[in-house]
């Protein structure tokens, strides 16, 4: 699998796989570690990166599980490289602790979810939105998190480094969820102009070591990350900490921690924030969906107005930290919302939380065929009769 | 006058803020290492700033907060992971990783074996009590076959995982074997780990007297700390001795020092050169 994309050949575009804008998006992102374990729907993502890394001076791994790949993506983050792995369900199962860890220590890396049937080996080549739960509470305990869903092969790319500025700028894991469809399609895409890309770089300290606080909860809500090795001598650790990284059970420690590490991502939710509104403003029915689904519902959405439904639309492409507010100030002037996904009812546990049961119908498919637009039209026009 | 001075060098690489007094119970054999460890970088004249010390979870796993280098308490089994994707990006430092034998051999096996094989310029410190100390004296991969311990109220039917034979197999650069009690000969063996380019592995046997310890009548540290004198041999002397004669002894020593072996980033470097070779 080769693929040497030119990325401002604007006229012609190139035909790349999901799998490999996803590898691609990494790169320009300015990803330069990788450590991955092979699996079907997400194995194309290492084998690209396998190739692609070098050539640009970063690294690849292939580790002994999924377990050891992320513990090595954090460790090259602590090292300074912005790094990423790739997976789909049972390997991102095996990541759940290790997750916690980069949330709880703050180190910023990106993990993809290719979802595919599950539970347990499921179907590894269908697709599913079935881990979406996951991504938001496959860790223990309580943690901010951010997870992002493309839905098509271009949006894999852009997400993908949107994916990379999230996390340093917030210093957090960020999850893609990707699906199989989405993975392994191959569409005729042009890529943005590598100059034109906006890159966030880890923000460094201005104190001398003897000052720093990798973990100072005033007054920036997150506090600059220095890598390992550059004369900042400091711990890290998966137990609670005090400012300075150490253990601690002091109540005033770990509290201001807690606030902090939820604030920085609470208080950036209109930056964090990525969807699409498509005829909503006359609408009186609402298609919410994200990832593969919403390509359908896109479709959907377009023949139900030609029957003469008001029905809009709100593509999701952040799903985690659930967009509450854009969905609120929708459905506020809404009577019927539709969540089609490819689960038995996932984020329309949220919609239905933020807007009430009576006023959500959910579409549902958890067999490992997708949705088709026909089937999204059906519950339109059933509903708004 | 020498001999004091020597006797404090801990103090320059010690964190001197709010984490005295340490964890560790009295007597116990973890502190020892540490202290060696500490000596054997003083010994290279190791900058700090270039050192790391990564562990993973168990009494062992609190080694690093103490010391003032770039430190990383990771995950349960997981710090040779974590700290070979640091090693990765920067290959430069030497990287001292620390693990009990539970978190070594038990939940880390998998990356024990590995990094190992593929001889990662890593230094991996294994402190062998032979149980779970932190969580209360539960059998481990190396606990003594017939032993009692928390999880073995009948005794243990389990044979012990020989750590540092593991490693030699498993294809590390450099593996020595010693013990609490012969801390000098401990301090030097990590101190040709260190400066070993490839995976390194030195096995340091203690003893967990609050648990394993108690729970079999092992007696109190001193006792523990003279069974360790009592029941090692050295490389040469076990070489002539029976297998029969070799049971229950911990045979001291260098195992394997291979110069024949080029160190995994090294490697990787040379990928860099053919990948950038190629697109030109
Ligand atoms: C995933 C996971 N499982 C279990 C534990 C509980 N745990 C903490 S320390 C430990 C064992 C430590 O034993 P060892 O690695 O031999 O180190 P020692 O305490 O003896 O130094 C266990 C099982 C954990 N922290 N994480
Ligand atoms: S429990 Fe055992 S290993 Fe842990 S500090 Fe005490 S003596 Fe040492």
């Amino acid at each position: 699998m080769t693929t040497n994309a030119n990325p401002s050949d604007e006229t012609n575009g190139v035909l790349m796989q999901g799998d490999e804008a996803c590898a691609e998006g990494a790169i320009a992102a300015g990803c330069r570690f990788f450590a991955g374990y092979p699996i079907t729907p997400a194995t194309e993502i290492a084998e690209v990166l396998s190739r692609r890394l070098p050539q640009v001076g970063g690294k690849f791994i292939q580790m002994e599980d999924e377990i050891g790949s992320i513990a090595a993506v954090i460790g090259a983050s602590v090292g300074g490289a912005k790094a990423m792995t790739a997976t789909s369900g049972p390997g991102f199962s095996l990541m759940q602790e290790n997750i916690g860890y980069a949330a709880m220590a703050e180190i910023p890396c990106v993990i993809v979810d290719v979802q595919r049937l599950g539970p347990s080996t499921g179907r590894p080549t269908s697709p599913s939105q079935g881990d979406v739960m996951q991504a938001r509470w496959g860790t223990h305990g309580d943690h901010p998190i951010i997870a992002l869903s493309p839905s098509s092969v271009r949006e894999t790319f852009d997400l993908t480094v949107r994916a990379f500025n999230f996390a340093e700028r917030y210093r957090t894991p960020v999850i893609l969820l990707m699906d199989e469809v989405i993975g392994h399609m191959r569409e005729r895409i042009v890529l943005p102009d590598p100059d034109t890309i906006e890159l966030v770089e880890r923000a460094g300290t201005t104190v001398p070591p003897e000052w720093y606080k990798p973990y100072e909860n005033f007054p920036l809500d997150v506090p600059p990350l220095v890598p390992f090795g550059e004369g900042y001598r400091y711990h890290i650790t998966g137990l609670h900490h005090d400012e300075r990284g150490y253990p601690t059970n002091r109540l005033d420690e770990v509290r201001p921690w807690l606030e902090r590490v939820f604030r920085k991502i609470e208080s950036s939710i209109s930056d964090i924030m990525i969807y699409e509104e498509d005829e909503v403003q006359d609408a009186d029915t609402l298609v919410i969906a994200y990832g593969v689904t919403a390509r359908a519902a896109r479709q959907a959405v377009e023949q139900a107005r030609q029957h003469g439904h008001k029905v809009g639309l709100i593509k999701l492409s952040t799903i985690w930290p659930f967009p509450e507010e854009v969905v609120e100030r929708a459905a506020d002037r809404l009577h019927r919302v539709i969540v089609p996904e490819l689960n038995r009812g996932q984020l329309a546990l949220e919609v239905e939380r933020v807007v009430g049961r009576h006023k959500v119908r959910r579409v549902n498919r958890a067999d490992g065929s997708i949705l088709s637009p026909d089937d999204i039209l059906d519950a339109i026009k059933e509903w708004s009769r | 006058m020498k001999q004091q001075r020597e006797s404090r060098v801990h103090e320059r690489y010690l964190r001197h803020s709010k984490k005295f007094p340490n964890v560790w119970c009295a007597g116990c054999g973890i502190g020892i290492v540490l202290g060696a460890i500490i000596r054997a970088v003083d010994a290279l004249q190791l900058d700090k700033n270039d050192v790391a010390m990564i562990s993973g979870i168990g009494c062992t796993g609190r080694m690093p907060v103490y010391v003032d280098f770039n430190t990383m308490h990771t995950t349960h089994g997981r710090a040779l992971a974590f700290a070979t994707g640091l090693k990765m990006v920067r290959p430069d430092m030497k990287i001292i990783v620390v693990m009990g034998d539970g978190d070594a051999l038990a939940i880390g096996g998998n990356h024990f074996i590995h990094a190992a094989r593929r001889n990662i310029g890593l230094t991996a410190i294994v402190v062998n009590n032979a149980t779970y100390g932190m969580t209360g004296g539960q059998y481990s991969p190396t606990t003594p076959l017939g032993a009692r311990a928390a999880t073995a109220p009948y005794g243990h039917i389990e044979h012990p995982f020989p750590i540092a034979e593991l490693a030699v197999t498993a294809g590390a650069s450099y593996v020595a074997r010693s013990t609490v009690y012969h801390v000098i000969e401990l301090e030097k063996f990590i101190a040709q780990a260190i400066q070993k380019d490839g995976f390194a592995l030195v096995e340091a046997v203690s003893y967990c007297h609050t648990t394993l310890g108690r729970i079999n009548r092992w007696g109190r540290a001193p006792d523990m700390m003279r069974r360790l004198k009592e029941q090692s041999v050295t490389v040469r002397q076990a070489e002539k001795m029976s297998a029969n004669d070799l049971k229950g002894k911990i045979v001291r020593g260098v195992l394997t020092d291979r110069q024949d072996m080029i160190e995994y980033t090294k490697l990787y470097d040379q990928i860099i050169e053919r990948a950038q070779e190629e697109v030109g």
